[in-house]
């Protein structure tokens, strides 16, 4: 008998082997290496053993037994290899070779295939199927997933995924025995923004990576382990190069982060890094005119630029945008390269349009937990976040949690298509925003007899049904999540909503957490690239300039860190005129579009995604490193070895360093004592300007491919349904007021200081007198920040 | 499109009140409510002609609560449903399963088809007779040979008895 009550003992192949109770046979087998094959099993899916490929043999049972939906019992003995069990599963293998194309030499999956190297190990050496072979028509799946659909053996791995995982069943087993087929039948493709998983789980060649498809046999690549640059997640992937070509990425396992599943920007955002516009050499602008130069000209130029301006106006009068989706490494010297200039404006926050609450901000703004921690809440409340294309894989727990039971609620400026069911799901006009969550935070503080600070009390709403519900729910156990997301960190009052959100998580006994935008939204903060904190959230001397109020105010010089003004910043519009206007722009780039070629003065090249190493702090505070495995093109250099040089070539201390281990180093020592800490914000209205004025509610979030540069440019991602357009989404009754149907399909917005011509959708998930505007996408610009008053007019 | 409004669309308040009566039958949860597909599935080809449209199978997920593609699977998986496919006024199904194989089941279908110049899974010119394709057992065994003629069990079949059914179809 075995020792523990939880635990039974069985034994394969001869040996003793501790199992857990209840588990099937396969976990138990798997934990302690003993191989055994499979298709249709995946330890993230349902069972349904349908590929019957891991039968063993087991005593007393007469017939061989599929080890993966056959539970351990105590005292059980099976056999993996003995005769009868290979004769098994050598009979499993020929059927499913019957209708299997040999096709191995053409074949995409060739070399990585799961169904070849268990041909190879328990089948036949030769066919004794001499009959025809069945034909399956291939369906377009869309542009990420491409399909050879004959060469499907039926394992339904990518059916059971997108059902149970993604929540959006696309794919089924149409038609039934010979005729089977996965399929969607309406050949609407598959839309989940985790659909590429299902090539990791295919076994065999009928759903592989479409744009990579033919581009390199998977026993030339090489495979480096890296991390995603596309959200707070910090997936970890595995970059596989060509002659130090970045080829694709796939999944690398982490249980903690991304358990075995990537998001599909995680895969398909390489697909950018060759797009037209990168830039290959070091430019500098001479009466208008681009020229390309050697490193050293581009330097001191850009050196004399930045050293000019604080000459001619004062330091104060630079300052550096740096892109949140940057290496720690990066924006650490950028920041001290900044702040050795003399300039405190210094500032990651680009997409943030009130930081009034910044002295008091904690060190960083994370999660607050662990990522698998979010599982464990008993109550969550999202407010300004659509999870799900924000931090799709922080979705995919919060979608785990809410099949468990947990109430997921969530306050947002419209209601969106959520593949998880919310408890509660208020759609809030955007100037209502801070009312309605204050309203939640009073009805909270009814629950548990706290009050709401005098100032939060008095832009707090009445509480109404909603907020009593969500309230109720979060207090109902010591242990709910609020997370503040995207939308909610955007708007003009983000500082009120994180007090409020902060009272209410404090009040219910949860946690408070940020669902950080990008790769490195918390390493930002650590890395000083703020304008009142240094490295490791020590003061500043003086503190400088935000971003918003460096494009409001607009200074005189600009040092730009991967950055694309239209695309990246709060309001578009304005920034678009500060670096126009601007006597110099030095900008470090990876690409650079035309609006950059426009603004900037001196473009400087650097290694993209993968290209250069660095080290990313993803919303749990956890610091990943990474090497850079692919060769940036022409005369591109890593991100940090410029920053170095140009530290150098500016004469400022401490800028030469061997190597990027001993900046890291350096950096890390300065954190080190500061670990993650829980959250908390000042529970007092400090600033920040509520929306006002006549006209309708502007409200919009970046679409889910819109981020970064590198994820715009993945032509791939771009194409897929998903990706987002830029048009305005009104409510029916909006539509009816405005006259709007029946006439045009445009119509004209008008914002404060431009106005833009649109295609127009009526949207029952958006609140009436709001016109809902994705942010972050080009031609945007006119209407300034994602938050406002519009007019819509018919054309 | 929401998935209310396409079931808005396509079912009539008839046709909804038919598939209450299914859905009250089983747990008004996500599995019980999904047993309702197949007698969902029957009422809309009923009303449709004896043949289903994508419209119709969308309709029932969205109405049920399933996923489209669920829907699509079961559609697609019983013979008995005709997604896609036109049909005749009337629906002959033949059982060429064991029982009836071995009173000679495949004569009969033979002579069916010659009769009615269509071959299994054909419709005559007429738009009259479908002549429903191969069938698993229909679960009729101890009346073989048989065959089911718009629903109805005709057992114990000779040649006549074929010619007399099929000629009093209109």
């Amino acid at each position: 008998m075995s020792a523990n009550e939880e635990t039974v003992t069985i034994e394969v192949d001869g040996s003793a082997v501790e199992a857990r109770k209840g588990e099937m046979l396969i976990q138990a087998t798997d934990r302690a290496g003993i191989h055994i094959p499979r298709f249709c099993y995946h330890k993230h899916l349902p069972v349904v053993a349908n590929c019957r490929m891991c039968l063993v043999e087991i005593e007393k049972a007469p017939k061989p037994m599929p080890a993966c939906a056959t539970p351990v019992a105590e005292g059980m003995k099976v056999a993996t290899t003995s005769e009868h069990a290979l004769k098994a599963q050598r009979g499993v293998m020929e059927f499913l070779l019957i209708n299997h194309p040999l096709d191995c030499p053409i074949c995409d999956q060739g070399g990585e295939c799961e169904l070849q190297d268990v041909a190879m190990g328990f089948g036949r050496g030769i066919s004794r199927f001499t009959e025809g072979k069945r034909v399956v028509a291939d369906e377009d799946l869309g542009p990420l997933v491409g399909t050879q659909m004959t060469r499907c053996i039926h394992c339904t791995r990518c059916v059971r995924f997108l059902d149970t995982v993604a929540g959006q069943k696309e794919l089924g087993g149409m038609f039934r025995g010979e005729h089977m087929e996965i399929a969607t039948y309406v050949e609407e493709g598959i839309n989940s923004e985790l659909s590429g998983n299902v090539i990791d789980l295919c076994p065999v060649g009928a759903l592989t990576n479409k744009p990579f498809a033919f581009r390199a046999r998977p026993w030339e690549l090489l495979s480096f382990p890296a991390v995603s640059p596309h959200d707070g997640v910090g997936s970890n992937l595995s970059l596989h190069t060509l002659r130090g070509q970045i080829m694709r990425v796939v999944p690398r396992e982490n249980q903690a982060i991304n358990e075995t599943w990537i998001a599909d920007r995680d895969r398909y955002g390489v697909e950018g890094l060759k797009a037209e516009d990168r830039l290959q050499y070091p430019m500098v602008k001479r009466e208008g005119q681009w020229h390309e130069v050697p490193w050293e000209t581009a330097l001191n130029r850009a050196a004399e630029g930045l050293k000019g301006v604080v000459e001619r106006h004062g330091a104060a009068e630079l300052g550096g945008l740096l892109a949140p989706s940057a290496t720690l490494e990066e924006l650490y010297l950028s920041a001290r390269l900044l702040r050795g200039l003399g300039s405190g404006n210094v500032d990651h926050r680009l997409r943030e349009g009130d930081t009034s609450d910044q002295a008091h901000a904690p060190l960083v703004p994370w999660l607050g937990q662990s990522i698998a921690e979010l599982e464990e809440a008993s109550a969550v409340l999202l407010v300004g976040s659509y999870a799900r294309h924000e931090q799709p894989l922080i979705n995919h727990r919060l979608r785990k949690a809410a099949l468990a039971g947990t109430p997921i609620m969530a306050l947002n400026p419209r209601r969106f298509e959520w593949n998880l069911p919310l408890a509660v799901e208020e759609a809030v006009a955007a100037d209502q925003w801070v009312q309605r969550l204050g309203g939640v935070a009073q009805a909270v503080a009814e629950q548990t007899g706290g009050r709401l600070p005098d100032s939060l009390a008095a832009v707090a709403g009445p509480i109404d049904g909603t907020a009593r519900e969500i309230a109720r729910r979060l207090t109902e156990e010591r242990t709910a999540a609020v997370l503040i997301g995207n939308m909610a960190t955007s708007h003009p009052q983000a500082a009120t909503l994180r007090a409020l959100a902060g009272f209410i998580a404090e009040q219910s006994g949860g946690r408070l957490g940020v669902l950080p935008e990008a790769a490195n939204t918390v390493g930002g903060w650590l890395a000083g690239a703020v304008p009142h904190r240094e490295e490791g959230g020590h003061p500043a001397a003086a503190a400088g300039k935000a971003a918003h109020e460096m494009v409001a105010q607009g200074l005189k010089g600009y040092f730009l860190l991967n950055v694309e003004p239209e695309r990246d910043l709060w309001n578009p519009q304005a920034a678009r005129t500060a670096l126009g206007e601007a006597e110099q722009v030095v900008a470090l780039t990876v690409f650079a579009d035309d609006t950059l070629r426009e603004v900037a003065d001196v473009l400087l090249p650097m290694g993209a995604f993968g290209e250069s190493a660095g080290t990313f702090v993803n919303a749990e505070g956890r610091w990943q490193s990474f090497r850079g495995v692919g060769e940036p093109p022409a005369d591109a250099r890593p991100g940090w070895r410029v920053l170095r040089a140009l530290g150098t070539v500016l004469a400022l201390d401490g800028f030469a360093y061997n190597d990027i281990a001993e900046i890291y180093g350096e950096l890390a020592g300065r954190c080190q004592e500061r670990c993650p800490e829980p959250l908390s914000y000042p529970q007092e209205v400090l600033g920040g300007t509520a929306i006002a004025g006549d006209g309708l509610s502007l409200a919009g979030n970046v679409p889910i491919y819109a981020g970064d540069p590198l994820v715009r440019r993945s032509e791939p991602l771009q194409r897929t349904l998903i990706a987002g357009r830029l048009e305005v989404r009104l409510a029916p009754a909006t539509v009816e007021r405005l006259g709007l149907a029946g006439g045009t399909e445009r119509v004209r917005v008008r914002g404060a200081a431009g106005s833009v011509e649109l295609p127009w959708v009526a949207d029952a998930a958006v609140p009436p007198e709001t016109a809902w505007i994705p942010a972050g996408l080009a031609g945007r610009a006119a209407l300034g920040g994602p938050f406002g008053k519009v007019a819509v007019e018919a054309l | 499109m929401t998935e209310q409004s396409v079931a808005e669309k396509v079912l009539s308040a008839d046709q909804c009140r038919r598939i209450d009566h299914w859905l009250a039958k089983f747990p008004d949860d996500e599995q019980g409510r999904a047993s309702a597909i197949i007698a969902a599935l029957h009422i809309l080809q009923d009303d449709n002609g004896g043949a289903l449209q994508r419209q119709h199978v969308e309709a029932v997920a969205a109405y049920i609560g399933m996923p489209r593609s669920s829907a699509f699977e079961v559609a697609t998986f019983y013979s008995m449903f005709h997604l896609d496919e036109p049909v005749g006024r009337h629906k002959v199904n033949f059982c060429t399963n064991l029982s009836c194989c071995l009173n000679g089941a495949d004569e009969l279908v033979a002579y069916a088809e010659q009769k009615l110049g269509v071959r299994q899974g054909e419709t005559t010119a007429d738009g009259r007779i479908t002549l429903v394709r191969e069938e698993e057992c229909l679960a009729a065994c101890t009346g073989a040979p048989m065959m089911i003629v718009d629903g109805h069990y005709h057992t114990h079949l000779p040649r006549e008895r074929i010619d007399e059914i099929l000629d009093g179809l209109s």
